[in-house]
């Protein structure tokens, strides 16, 4: 067996649409939780010497970092159970998609902006997932609005996400809760909620134009 | 069926030099339309809704926007000619790895030496991830090792702007990281580079006047 190793934190949404790729795929991985604030372990500073963060995924001794380059590993490594589309046009929006969701809070938009253009431009009413009737690279990285965001709501207080406002993402949201993996996989809503309300002024400061 | 290729471009930007070197590696022949940022054209406007910037390639009637999203596809369409990225998926996670880097950390620094007053601060954090790269390329001649690969594509285009770099931000390329600049002169040998970089004096002056026009001088 290939040893594979995911350095992560629990509440991570960059180490949890790892383990979601992993887990689809069916590889067997030993994950090991972080310390990130206190104990920086070895292993991940030796790993990561660029960025020291989580997640990076060791496989048979070789480090990879950077969540999204290591979904594509992934993929690569793992092809079964395909999370990219085959077609390189259709691989191209994915990898768009993908983008947008990371440089999202270097582009200036504000919350609403982002989710407009995702529920206008990202998400078709014929499409059960961004791209197709398949989970991909794309939900996963997304994946974060589908458990994140009414719990968001609840601690600053706003309510953002309206079903009426972004039919497209509720319905999107829901396909994406009931693939087994994902229901499987979600962090505990206490533990979760208690991390988010640690730094609930990093989210108001979010919610609002910057 | 002939491929109809479109670039939509504007002559500094490195993100287009990246596809423009792309493109020149596997011979495709395209339409390059220059783009007045000032004045958006409806073409654009259309290929790229979400964020309304170049570059964006038209493949056969088809948008794909963002540089690096670009060069990939370029990669996967026209495979049976010079490689982009290697084929061993290790080689290729590094390769995308330090892709992100320069698109994360050196373009935050070159977005303060460019559009910002603290030029001279965003100079120094500059040289320290120019360093970091420098660490990366070790005694290969490329990034990607015995040849041209991903990560020069990705790198070369900002060399128009080390002079940029330089004046603005009051530091010496050329002293901190000597290999960096050997490694640029090796890929400036290539037709494919030397004929798709941008001239890095005209790349000052241009910037130069958007200073002036932003009130940064």
């Amino acid at each position: 067996m290939e040893k594979l190793k995911l350095l992560g934190t629990y509440t991570s949404p960059f180490n949890r649409r790892v383990m979601w790729a992993l887990k689809l795929k069916g590889v067997p991985f030993e994950y090991i939780e972080e310390d990130l604030f206190t104990n920086k372990s070895e292993l991940l500073l030796k790993s990561n010497p660029v960025y020291k963060k989580i997640p990076v995924l060791i496989h048979n001794g070789k480090p990879i970092s950077e969540s999204t380059v290591i979904l594509e590993y992934i993929e690569e490594t793992w092809p079964e159970n395909p999370l990219l589309p085959v077609d390189p046009h259709e691989r191209a929006i994915a990898r768009f998609w993908i983008k947008f969701m990371e440089d999202k809070d270097k582009a200036k938009k504000d919350c609403l902006e982002v989710l407009r253009t995702i529920e206008e431009h990202g998400l078709k009413e014929d499409k059960k997932f961004f791209g197709g009737t398949n989970i991909g690279l794309t939900d996963l990285v997304f994946g974060l609005l589908a458990y994140q965001w009414e719990l968001m709501e609840e601690i600053v207080g706003v309510k953002l996400m309206e079903v009426h406002s972004f039919p497209r993402l509720h319905t999107w949201a829901e396909n994406f809760k009931s693939v087994s993996v994902i229901k499987e996989n979600l962090p505990d809503r206490d533990r979760l909620f208690a991390r988010l309300k640690g730094r609930k002024e990093v989210l108001v400061g979010s919610s609002k134009s910057h | 069926m002939a491929d109809e290729v479109t670039l939509l471009n504007t002559w500094p930007s490195p993100f287009g030099i990246r596809v423009r070197i792309a493109l020149a590696e596997k011979g495709i022949k395209y339409e390059h339309k220059e783009e007045n940022l000032q004045d958006k054209s409806p073409l654009l406007l259309k290929m790229n809704p979400v964020h309304k910037k170049i570059p964006v390639l038209i493949h056969n009637g088809k948008p794909i926007c963002e540089s690096l999203v670009i060069v990939q596809y370029i990669d996967e369409v026209w495979k049976e000619t010079s490689p982009l990225l290697p084929s061993d998926p290790h080689l290729r996670a590094q390769g995308r790895f330090w892709a992100d880097f320069l698109d994360n950390k050196v373009l935050d620094c070159v977005r303060k030496i460019l559009l910002t007053k603290d030029e001279k601060e965003a100079g120094k954090e500059l040289i320290e991830c120019l360093k970091l790269l420098e660490g990366e390329l070790g005694e290969k001649p490329y990034f990607g090792g015995e040849k041209f690969g991903y990560v020069d594509l990705s790198f070369i285009p900002f060399y128009s702007l080390f002079y940029s770099f330089e004046t603005f931000g009051n530091i010496s390329i050329e002293s901190e990281c000597p290999k960096l600049i050997a490694w640029a002169k090796r890929c400036l040998q290539k037709e494919s580079v030397s004929e798709s970089v941008a001239d890095p004096e005209k790349v000052y002056h241009f910037w130069e006047q958007r200073k002036k026009k932003l009130g940064l001088e």
